[in-house]
């Protein structure tokens, strides 16, 4: 790869060894996928809850933490994705004072780092939403999915680690969906079915993540008659990221990159059908309709304040079974709209709770299930049911409103 | 009687072990029990099986941004597998590998790395080469 005098000095160790790690790190990742070069950056997300990093990864951060601040803080805005716990709320959920202080550990050398601690994975709607053409180095896939398809930014998956040697580089390498090659379309889909709310997006987008396949593909989607709204494309893109691993789609008419379909070159590409049937398969296994439900959880993506106050529409006047939990995930600044506008207070009324910068997934999901004896998980979200099942759980698939209203019964309605 | 793969040029070091193969995707967040080494997820191909010190075999990597981390994690605790091939890998697994200094490698020339290697194959993994070469199993 070709190194600027600036990459070079931090290669070198000029400028400390928090950045010659980083792009040592960075030569090795541009190498495996053929990068020529590095591409500046103008904002990294870094996806580091303590259950992913682990104690390895905490003494890592403190490592860099502990050099001179010159060496240390990050060369461009970083930001950060949901944390594993909410150091409000812990011990009700089961988690422990070990899982605790590696948060606490993690968050003080952040911030020496002088990384933003905004703890969302849907900072596209909250915190600074990139504009088409920029480069960016993001991490959670629904981020990624969602800047580059809706925002037309320019990110690949970048995990924790390239997020965070992004951050104290400024750059990343020049390969996948920096490059305009990456972005054309390689697989068409029509869809004949319209979407209808958050969880029939996610299916949808589930569908075409699973037939698309890999990271390398970029589906183009025809036949939307709708232009959805924020909330709605990021339940979509968000589950297509989980199932595929994709990390760009287009929409004919509708994102950025595609006003027709011959500007991603879909014109070239032979169309598959999205059928009734794919989308039944997709549902089949996230059933259960009658089984009693020990816990029900808006996450994965994280609630919008839009979101926030549907959930809080649904639960007014209502009250909890007595043998179900419920837990809503919310970035911190959501949070403290929501409860300015009473929203927190009216979902928490009707015995439920809501959790301030965490990811129900992402804060020790096998341990808090276990903890709480929760085995029967129902969402609205399509993502957040697919990853769970690693988990422990059975998880179930509802839309918001029989989520809540299941939520009452005790049983899945 | 050993057989020679090339592939792309990959990441980490030379390591050998014994193959543990699936036509199936990765995950280290969705498929795993990370304490336990083995593949937690109900519908996995190699549901129930450990993973520690194997040269792990897939179709191509899913998921979430997690992995990343999570191989550095598991390198650590001495529970990981040793490499892991893939026709495709994802970005998110290759960063993992850089962080851990696990071997991986991708896109292999022959075709299908899952056809090509069978579990308990013992193989060898050339990343800085582009290069693996297989032992067959009770050959």
């Amino acid at each position: 790869m070709k190194l600027s005098p600036l990459e070079q000095a931090m290669l070198d160790g000029e400028m400390g060894a928090a950045r010659q790690w980083a792009v040592r790190h960075q030569l090795q990742v541009g190498r495996m996928f053929d990068a020529k070069d590095m591409v500046e950056v103008s904002q990294a997300h870094m996806m580091a809850d303590p259950e992913s990093i682990g104690v390895a990864g905490v003494a890592l951060f403190e490592a860099f933490a502990a050099l001179p601040e010159t060496e240390r803080r990050v060369h461009i805005p970083m930001i950060t994705d949901p944390r594993g716990v909410d150091l409000s709320y812990y011990q009700p959920l089961g988690q422990t004072e070990e899982m605790a202080d590696l948060e606490r550990r993690f968050v003080a050398a952040c911030l020496k780092l002088g990384i933003l601690l905004t703890d969302t994975c849907i900072n596209y709607q909250t915190i600074m939403p990139p504009v088409q053409g920029e480069n960016v180095a993001y991490g959670d896939t629904g981020v990624v999915i969602y800047s580059n398809s809706v925002c037309g930014a320019r990110s690949n998956f970048e995990g924790g680690p390239s997020a965070l040697a992004a951050g104290l580089t400024g750059r990343t390498p020049r390969y996948g969906l920096h490059l305009d090659q990456h972005r054309q379309a390689t697989c068409r889909f029509v869809i004949r079915q319209q979407p209808e709310g958050l969880t029939d997006g996610g299916v949808l987008g589930a569908v075409i993540g699973r037939k698309a396949g890999s990271y390398w593909e970029v589906p183009v989607i025809e036949g939307v008659e709708r232009v959805p709204n924020s909330d709605e494309i990021k339940h979509m893109g968000a589950a297509m990221a989980s199932y595929g691993s994709t990390p760009l789609f287009h929409i004919v008419g509708i994102t950025p990159e595609c006003q027709t379909l011959s500007d991603v070159s879909g014109d070239k590409l032979r169309s598959k059908e999205v059928t009734k049937s794919d989308i039944d398969e997709l549902r089949r296994p996230f059933g259960a309709k009658g089984e009693k439900v020990d816990v029900v959880v808006f996450a994965a993506p994280q609630l919008s304040l839009v979101e926030m106050q549907q959930v809080a529409n649904l639960c007014r006047g209502k009250t909890i079974h007595s043998g179900t939990d419920l837990l809503v995930c919310t970035p911190p600044s959501v949070y403290v709209d929501a409860e300015r506008m009473g929203l927190v207070d009216m979902i928490e009324t009707f015995g439920a709770k809501v959790l301030q910068g965490t990811c129900f997934y992402q804060q020790y999901a096998r341990e808090i299930g276990e903890a709480n004896g929760w085995k029967r998980l129902l969402s609205n979200s399509t993502k957040i049911v697919n990853i769970l099942g690693g988990y422990g759980y059975q998880p179930a698939l509802a839309s918001m409103e029989d989520c809540i209203a299941s939520a009452v019964a005790g049983e899945i309605i | 009687m050993e057989e020679e793969l090339k592939c792309h040029v990959g990441i980490g070091g030379v390591v050998e072990g014994e193959a543990l193969v699936a036509n199936d995707n990765f995950s280290a967040r969705y498929d795993l029990d990370r304490i336990k080494g083995v593949f937690s997820r109900p519908t996995h191909a190699l549901a129930g099986q450990s993973y520690k010190d194997k040269i792990l075999v897939f179709n191509t990597a899913k998921g979430g941004v997690a992995s990343a981390w999570m191989l550095h994690e598991m390198t650590a605790r001495g529970i990981a597998p040793k490499a892991i091939l893939f026709n495709a890998a994802n970005t998110i697994l290759a960063q993992g590998a850089a962080l851990a200094g696990m071997a991986m490698c991708d896109r292999f020339a022959d075709g299908d790395v899952t056809t090509l290697i069978s579990t308990g194959d013992f193989v060898t993994v050339y990343p800085e080469q582009g290069r693996v070469v297989v032992k067959r199993k009770g050959i």
